[in-house]
């Protein structure tokens, strides 16, 4: 079994549905050229050519709605966007057209469209580069939010989202890029169901993408003090499934949810209230939430560090729950 | 046009018996620009659209039946009654809406025409917005994209003076828009959008010149709504004259007397017309009231594909 990184198996994702379908090519800013503000593209110029690897100009609304243009007209484009906080600029034409087309026209124009974007924090790059606004995009029907935690993810969630005649976002956290681990496969991934990366029987610690490696952080540490937890990476934040975050309360009868998100209004208060709605005679306490510090994020480490999710925090919030 | 102008007329009478309800955005003036334009495109060419549509529709030759069933929001009207007025969506003549976001049907355009170009195919993609639209930055990145890539699309600028009540002059420091779309390298000039035999020929030449691979063009159209921007609005902005003076421009009279002039039309052939065209209205309106509501059970499809079988929520 091959050791890989996080970016290399998204290039294989990338390279892998450039040459399988004819349809397939990748726009955005300095995907070409430079390869990639991550390198993530790095070298398909070179393979595929300037007409399907298509670098584009500061013009993310335009970019993106082009993306959604051509996806109309018979293409399937994958458009990398640098970092969520830049798809603002592209917001009028993800949720007023990407998400709304197929229903505005009462069935007759789908958009099989694959935006992929780099979200998080942890790098030292403040309030502009590092916010996780991933749950906003979940909030909007017609969507279909992905979250790859793991190099599997990485290399195997792009091909089934291609297949996808709907819009389908891909969101990549950046302090991933460089982390690896073994790729167990080549082929595509299923995009809609959760997956129980740890089982436990105490506690039920609910995480996707950046989050996820804090969650088995922290259940380590758990496990040091007797306290078996049960780790969940969400994978598919929009449409959640609900079934394998109650299956897991239902025998762990405890919960926290781990999100790099604000708190406020979030990813994480969905996954609370479904718990709440749906499991709640199933809890032993109150379902718990790790999030981001109500802050714009800032640049020193030590303000970074302490407005983020850590371990740490996962783990006394389980044991505030005692039992 | 006048098929256009009865359609729209008829349509106020519908919203004031509460048969048409939301913001209806008439056309009444500016349907020269519509009827002109499409002249130029074959069934295969895209069109994108604004909130102001019907004339762009009927001239497409979207069944007047569907678009109006549209307009009451019946199952049978072109989108199920998803969308209404602002939104008339058609694959058979590929009408890309009815975009009521200014100018957020343009990055759109861009992206059809770029299909083509990718997948070889000869075609236009001609894209409707209004003054307005030149105001937003979706305007300057699409027209930036479309000639740097030397796109096939064929930018319609239907410039009434207005957008909604802020005139044009109040808006853009710059009131020539064929001066914007040629600081682009985009091929543009002004077209005298009241009258149908300009829109037209310059909409032939720019087609003409798009498929022979020229790239983007940007036509002007400059033209006027007789009547207020929605039913919902008052008209305070607009001197009564400045109305006036432009209804002496009405392209249907210009037509019609210009018809007449060159012995092609006679009254009797006008009066025959006018009474086809209400046997029409007549039929879409009672096709339309006779429609029925799209069952609630129903109320989440289209969300996203039924083929996918993935669901959402």
């Amino acid at each position: 079994m091959s050791t890989i990184t996080y970016r290399e198996a998204m290039r294989q994702a990338l390279r892998d549905a450039l040459t399988r379908d004819e349809r397939v090519f990748l726009i955005g800013e300095d995907v070409g050229r430079y390869g990639g503000c991550y390198a993530v593209s790095l070298g398909l110029l070179e393979e595929f050519g300037p007409e399907r690897i298509r670098d584009a100009p500061l013009s993310e609304s335009g970019f993106v709605g082009a993306g959604i243009g051509a996806a109309l007209g018979g293409l399937r484009p994958i458009v990398e966007i640098m970092t969520v906080n830049f798809s603002l600029l592209a917001l009028d034409q993800i949720v007023n057209n990407a998400a709304t087309l197929l229903y505005m026209s009462g069935g007759q124009f789908n958009v099989p469209l694959v935006i992929r974007m780099t979200t998080g924090a942890g790098r030292q790059l403040a309030a502009q580069h590092s916010h996780s606004l991933e749950g906003w995009y979940a909030h909007v029907p017609g969507l279909r939010i992905l979250a790859p935690a793991t190099v599997d993810d990485a290399r195997g969630m792009l091909w089934p989202s291609l297949e996808d005649p709907d819009p389908v976002l891909i969101f990549e956290h950046g302090g991933l890029y460089s982390s690896e681990g073994a790729l167990t496969g080549t082929d595509g991934v299923d995009i809609t169901s959760a997956a129980v990366r740890r089982p436990g029987n105490d506690v039920t610690i609910v995480s996707y993408g950046g989050t996820l490696r804090i969650a088995l952080s922290a259940a380590e540490q758990l496990r040091g003090a007797g306290v078996d937890a049960e780790v969940i990476d969400l994978r598919c934040l929009r449409p959640l499934d609900t079934a394998t975050i109650l299956a897991s309360v239902a025998h762990t009868h405890r919960a926290v949810v781990v999100d790099e998100g604000w708190r406020t209004g979030g990813l994480s208060a969905e996954v609370a209230a479904r718990i709440t709605e749906e499991a709640f005679y199933d809890l032993d306490a109150p379902v718990a939430r790790v999030c981001s510090a109500e802050v714009p994020m800032p640049y020193a480490k030590h303000l970074e560090d302490a407005a983020l999710p850590q371990p740490e925090r996962v783990v006394a919030a389980v044991r505030q729950m005692g039992g | 046009m006048l098929r256009i102008r009865r359609f729209e007329e008829r349509c106020v009478e519908l919203y004031s018996r509460t048969a048409i309800r939301g913001f209806l955005h008439l056309g009444i003036g500016e349907e020269a620009c519509a009827v002109g334009l499409m002249q130029a495109l074959t069934p295969a060419d895209a069109v994108v659209s604004t909130y102001r549509e019907h004339g762009h529709a009927l001239a497409r030759g979207i069944p007047m039946r569907a678009v109006l069933a549209e307009l009451e929001g019946k199952l049978e009207g072109t989108c199920r009654g998803r969308g209404g007025s602002m939104h008339i969506f058609d694959s058979a003549t590929r009408f890309y809406g009815g975009n009521a976001i200014v100018g957020g049907g343009l990055p759109l355009a861009v992206g059809l025409a770029l299909a083509d170009h990718l997948q070889g195919r000869q075609l236009v993609t001609a894209c409707f917005f209004g003054d307005g639209a030149v105001a937003e930055g979706e305007f300057h990145e699409s027209m930036n994209l479309a000639a740097l890539w030397h796109l096939p699309v064929l930018f319609c600028c239907e410039n009434n003076l207005y957008a909604m009540g802020t005139a044009l002059a109040r808006s853009e420091s710059e009131t020539d828009l064929t001066l914007k779309a040629s600081s682009y390298r985009v091929a543009s000039w002004p077209v005298d959008g009241m009258d149908v035999g300009a829109v037209e020929d310059a909409a032939m030449h720019a087609a003409e010149a798009i498929r022979g691979g020229a790239g983007p063009h940007f036509l002007e159209l400059r033209t006027y709504r007789f009547r207020a921007h929605s039913m919902y609005d008052p008209d305070r902005y607009r001197d009564k004259g400045e109305i006036e003076g432009w209804k002496h421009r009405d392209p249907i009279p210009l037509t019609a007397a210009r018809l007449s002039d060159q012995g092609l039309m006679s009254d009797e052939a006008l009066e025959r017309i006018e009474a086809d065209i209400e046997a029409e209205i007549d039929d879409a309106a009672a096709f339309a009231e006779a429609g029925t509501l799209e069952d609630l059970a129903d109320l989440e499809r289209f969300v996203v594909s039924e083929a996918a079988g993935m669901g959402d929520g």
